[in-house]
């Protein structure tokens, strides 16, 4: 692996570490929820992680229809795969700080709902990558993906009148957020996105050293066929 | 040929082999019922209540059975490799997939048009609201399942497992679609609410995948 891997790594745990720390520990505790509202530190930065992702794939989806060229299909493919575990992240930790917060799990409350059907379709997604055979793959993944993405304003506006027409018992956040709490989430997003920054790097050199080696299976199997 | 005419040729065809066999009409007109019958049993409401759940559960129904026609769509030309010689022919894309995508509309509405009677008598169904917008409800909620469900067939074409794969595509696309059926048939259905803004959706929804479709239906046909 080339040289800057190791560097992002160091750079990574450094951060997490401080960031770890700087949640924990710096935050203030906020005045009704008290200390379960730190799990906020970990549940933000992945949800922006996580979208940011959604997006990256959407882009390298449309590069891949135009340029079709292998490293954006892999892009596509590794930006969808860690953003779903960034989501799931969002979706474990979010009913764990609603449950004391609000006294339910779930609430089918708009961006609840949204994450859902996102983190569904990028299953699906991922699910239609695992199934596919032949080597077109990438093609109707890359269709599939830009499908999801159109979707994406579809769902938001479906759930928004859904929930306006019925509005949930829960009260939202609301408010500003305190300086020192919005310091130290971004410093948790930073953290949060050179993790994912190094989970890409990784699984995308995985997929090229595995598709090296099915190029070179494929090419000894057809050589002994010739021999 | 024209556009048009190839677009009516295959129409014809399928309408003509799905006469002759009955296949796809068959299996989906039984499976409706069967969900129906079952949804009855498992749910056994007042006219009252039943108001509220009948939307949901006739979409569902409508959505269940319509995969069983989507996922026949696309294998029937596999046999003898129909869709090859489509392939190295010179004609368009396009054309096959508006012919796939109005038989299947036919089917499906033909699907609703006998099974809505039997909703309303097992339901004991009555409107309270403007009973003319189901109609626009129907046209365009149909249209949005058999859009995305014949682009999504095609694809799952090339997969195995190919019967599984189209259900686990075109649930959580549908999503916004479902939402906007069922909730412009309750609100006509109970009459507490305008169905405007749902029928809008749907609408916005149909114009988006239908443009998608037939932008990007040729990457899919050529993929193999």
């Amino acid at each position: 692996m080339k040289r800057g891997f190791p560097i992002l790594a160091i750079v990574t745990a450094l951060l997490l570490s401080f960031a770890l720390y700087q949640a924990l520990i710096v935050a203030p505790t906020e005045q009704t929820m008290g200390n379960v509202q730190r799990i906020f530190y970990y549940h933000v930065p992945s949800a922006w992680t996580a979208f940011l992702l959604f997006a990256i794939n959407f882009v390298a989806s449309i590069l891949y229809l135009i340029k079709r060229s292998e490293k954006a299909d892999m892009l596509a493919l590794v930006s969808a795969e860690v953003g779903v575990v960034f989501c799931t992240v969002v979706l474990i930790t979010g009913p764990i700080w609603a449950r004391p917060v609000w006294g339910i799990w779930w609430t089918w409350d708009l961006r609840l709902t949204l994450t859902l059907v996102l983190w569904l379709i990028y299953v699906s997604y991922l699910l239609l990558r695992r199934f596919s055979t032949g080597g077109k793959t990438p093609m109707i993944a890359a269709v599939v993906a830009i499908f999801g993405a159109l979707d994406v304003p579809l769902v938001y506006f479906s759930i928004w009148f859904f929930r306006t027409q019925h509005p949930s018992p829960v009260i939202g956040a609301g408010g500003s957020l305190d300086p020192r709490m919005a310091h130290v989430l971004l410093i948790n997003w930073a953290a949060f996105l050179c993790l994912a920054w190094l989970l890409c790097w990784t699984r995308y050199e995985l997929e090229v050293a595995q598709r090296r080696i099915e190029e070179s299976q494929a090419m000894e199997s057809l050589m002994e066929g010739l021999r | 040929m024209s556009f048009f005419a190839i677009t009516r040729a295959t129409l014809a065809k399928d309408i003509r082999l799905e006469w002759r066999s009955k296949d796809a009409i068959n299996a989906m007109l039984f499976f409706a019922l069967l969900v129906v019958v079952i949804f009855s049993f498992a749910f056994d409401p007042t006219a009252e209540e039943s108001r509220r759940i009948a939307g949901g559960l006739i979409w569902v129904a409508f959505l269940f059975a319509a995969v069983v026609a989507l996922n026949q769509t696309w294998a029937r030309e596999l046999r003898n490799q129909v869709l090859d010689a489509y392939r190295v022919s010179p004609a368009p894309a396009n054309p096959l997939f508006l012919a796939k995508a109005f038989g299947n509309f036919i089917f499906v509405s033909l699907l609703e048009a006998l099974m809505t009677p039997l909703f309303i008598a097992f339901y004991k169904l009555r409107a309270l609201g403007p009973a003319w917008e189901l109609a626009p409800i129907a046209l365009l909620g149909t249209w949005a399942l058999v859009v995305n469900g014949t682009f999504f067939a095609a694809i799952s074409l090339r997969t195995r497992s190919r019967e599984i794969m189209l259900p686990l595509l075109l649930f959580p696309f549908s999503i916004p679609a479902l939402l906007g059926m069922v909730n412009a048939t309750t609100a006509v259905l109970t009459g507490e609410e305008s169905a405007k803004f749902w029928i809008a959706l749907l609408l916005a929804y149909d114009v988006v995948f239908s443009t998608a479709c037939l932008l990007f239906f040729e990457f899919v046909l050529e993929a193999e």
